[in-house]
């Protein structure tokens, strides 16, 4: 056999190898350990790698299930959608990407907004959807954030916000910023009548998001290997050519650097929620002169 | 004084003044009249370049390195002028500067962001660019200003808050946010004003007030046209669309009601005649502080939080809710 030959048998074999492969949705390699994980045994895992731990995206009606209680999530406020008011267009219109990403997602923008309780107590809840538009914070998602803690206001429950966002929509200009400034206000109004507010950081939170509702938590909570920060790693490489170190604006860097209460592992989650709020909602009066929440 | 790209046109004609200056000195040839008639056609050529800009010719000038600062502007607007430094926790950020002084016979806390107008200066004041120091020194002043009951006029002109490792170790978001979310709460009225280059989550740091008011050639916007230009149009040459597409100009800003007054410029830009920039800014601010001096600090606070409440527009049962009046 010429070694022409052989490479053309082994191509064949490759190929037929190929052919046997098992469809890609039923296996998934972890990106942090390189483990071929069964995609079953993933989402039985909260989509959390059973080897490394290492914590995969998860979608925001994804999350809302592993976070309240079964059955008691009431979507609020889900027939707002965007518009695309300054007509804005760059390699393709903005009103094309609002439809596709709407096509694709089951919610009109990056961001699911509701009532529910956690461990039997009623909270106010915003989770952002880093698929939809890589969870860009528009005038929806500001307008429906802002409502979510207006609603902790009005009803005194406690404020729970999962963040999930590149950072502000460039597509709706200056009026993306703005909601930085919209949702920040409103948390001042929260604090006045001192309902709690825990924001949870997951993978990514970045630029405008985490510029401002994201770290103004009275408690930030953070999933392990999260990328927070400012600006992202990309932009700081590109703009002032500063090679960052390993790490770097991961959860585990900003509990070192002081910038959130707890890395919490996804599962962990809903228990460290009811624990702080158990405590933080006990009137000054004491624990013992009230009823169980 | 730096020339900008679309002044090309003015430029031969500015050229044409210097020779014949020079050559009317070294000769001493009386060349007034001639100098006279092409300086007359050198305004001519000015205002029609000044009447027919595009966004990216604004931003030129509101980057022009001659561009009135915050400190010149405090000492040119403010008697009794008195910087304050240091955030008390960290270091003193240079980009960003804070004072005490009179504007009229109003006592203000003045802030602003800091940029130079050589490379030296800018390196000192690294281009305006502060780190989280930078906004919790704001802070810090804005808060002492609340306790004593002093308006606050913050001057924006930043490329946007530094990007860099040691700005994220020490919580540049965190220093952002929380500025935001405090000024909301302040009980003194907060005049907000855009001298130069809003720049994104670093200008706004400084930027929640009662009122937004901006220079004619001042930009506000998201992001940088540049930055735009190559993360959406992959193509960073393509600046000038994104700057045409993102609407960051003074008037743009106004007809979206993110800001509440346009400020006129000398012509030619504010880089042509400080002390008149100054006044134009000092006479808006002490008319804005007039108007609330018999309002109650609950007054204060709900006109700031209405302002920001109604800004984003949507859809909500297919009926457009807050849409700008140009829409």
């Amino acid at each position: 056999m010429s070694i022409v030959d052989w490479f053309a048998k082994k191509e064949k074999a490759n190929a037929t190898s190929t052919k046997l492969n098992i469809p890609g949705d039923v296996w998934i390699k972890c990106p942090s350990c390189g483990e071929i994980l069964f995609q079953k045994d993933l989402e039985s895992n909260a989509k959390v790698c059973p080897k490394c731990q290492h914590h995969f995206r998860l979608s925001a009606s994804e999350r809302i299930d592993l976070l309240v209680d079964p059955h008691s999530f009431v979507e609020v406020d889900s027939s707002i959608s965007p518009i695309d008011f300054l007509t804005f267009s760059d390699t393709e219109p903005y009103q094309t990407r609002i439809h596709k990403s709407q096509s694709k997602s089951l919610s009109k923008d990056a961001v699911i907004t509701g009532s529910a309780t956690i461990q039997g107590i009623p909270v106010q809840l915003a989770v952002m959807d880093f698929g939809f538009m890589g969870g860009s914070m528009g005038a929806v998602v500001g307008e429906k954030i802002t409502r979510t803690i207006e609603r902790g206001v009005a009803t005194q429950n406690p404020v729970i916000v999962v963040a999930s966002s590149g950072g502000a929509r460039m597509q709706e200009g200056i009026m993306s910023l703005m909601q930085m400034a919209k949702t920040s206000v409103a948390l001042q109004q929260l604090a006045r009548v001192k309902v709690p507010y825990i924001s949870i950081m997951s993978d990514p939170t970045t630029g405008g998001t985490s510029a401002s509702f994201a770290t103004l938590g009275d408690i930030n909570l953070v999933e392990p290997g999260a990328l927070v920060s400012f600006a992202g790693p990309r932009v700081i490489e590109q703009t002032i050519r500063q090679k960052l170190p390993k790490g770097a604006q991961r959860a585990e860097f900003l509990l070192h650097h002081g910038m959130v209460d707890r890395v919490v592992h996804r599962k962990e989650l809903p228990t460290t929620i009811a624990k702080l709020l158990r405590v933080l909602m006990i009137p000054s009066g004491g624990a013992h002169e009230t009823t169980p929440l | 004084m730096k020339r900008l790209p679309f002044e090309k046109p003015l430029s031969e004609l500015l050229d044409k003044i210097e020779q014949l200056k020079t050559l009317s000195q070294t000769e001493g040839i009386d060349l007034t009249s001639e100098i006279a008639k092409i300086e007359e056609r050198a305004d001519a050529v000015r205002r029609d370049l000044y009447a027919n800009l595009t966004p990216i010719d604004v931003v030129q000038i509101a980057r022009h390195p001659n561009r009135p600062d915050a400190i010149s502007l405090a000492t040119l607007m403010l008697t009794d002028w008195t910087e304050l430094h240091g955030d008390r926790q960290f270091a003193d950020d240079p980009s960003i500067i804070g004072g005490l002084g009179l504007m009229g016979s109003h006592r203000v806390m003045l802030i602003g962001h800091q940029k130079g107008h050589d490379t030296k200066e800018n390196i000192y004041r690294n281009f305006g660019m502060p780190h989280p120091e930078g906004y919790r020194k704001a802070l810090r002043l804005m808060q002492l200003a609340d306790r004593f009951n002093i308006p606050i006029v913050t001057l924006i002109d930043t490329p946007g808050a530094y990007p860099g490792l040691a700005a994220e170790e020490r919580g540049q978001a965190e220093a952002i946010a929380r500025n935001l979310k405090e000024m909301a709460g302040f009980r003194v009225p907060i005049i907000s004003v855009v001298i130069g280059e809003g720049g994104s989550g670093g200008a706004l740091g400084i930027g929640v007030g009662n009122r937004l008011l901006m220079l004619q050639y001042a930009v506000y916007s998201v992001i940088s046209p540049e930055g735009c230009a190559s993360i959406l149009f992959r193509d960073a040459k393509k600046a000038d669309i994104a700057a045409k597409a993102l609407r960051i100009t003074a008037s743009d800003i106004h007809s979206l009601g993110v800001c509440h007054g346009i400020l006129p410029e000398p012509l030619g830009g504010a880089h042509h005649h400080w002390q008149e920039t100054a006044s134009t800014i000092q006479s808006a601010c002490i008319a804005e502080l007039n108007r609330y001096q018999s309002w109650s600090s609950d007054a204060i606070i709900e006109e700031r939080f209405q302002h920001f409440r109604k800004l984003g527009p949507f859809i909500e049962n297919n009926e457009p809710a807050n849409m700008p009046s140009f829409c």
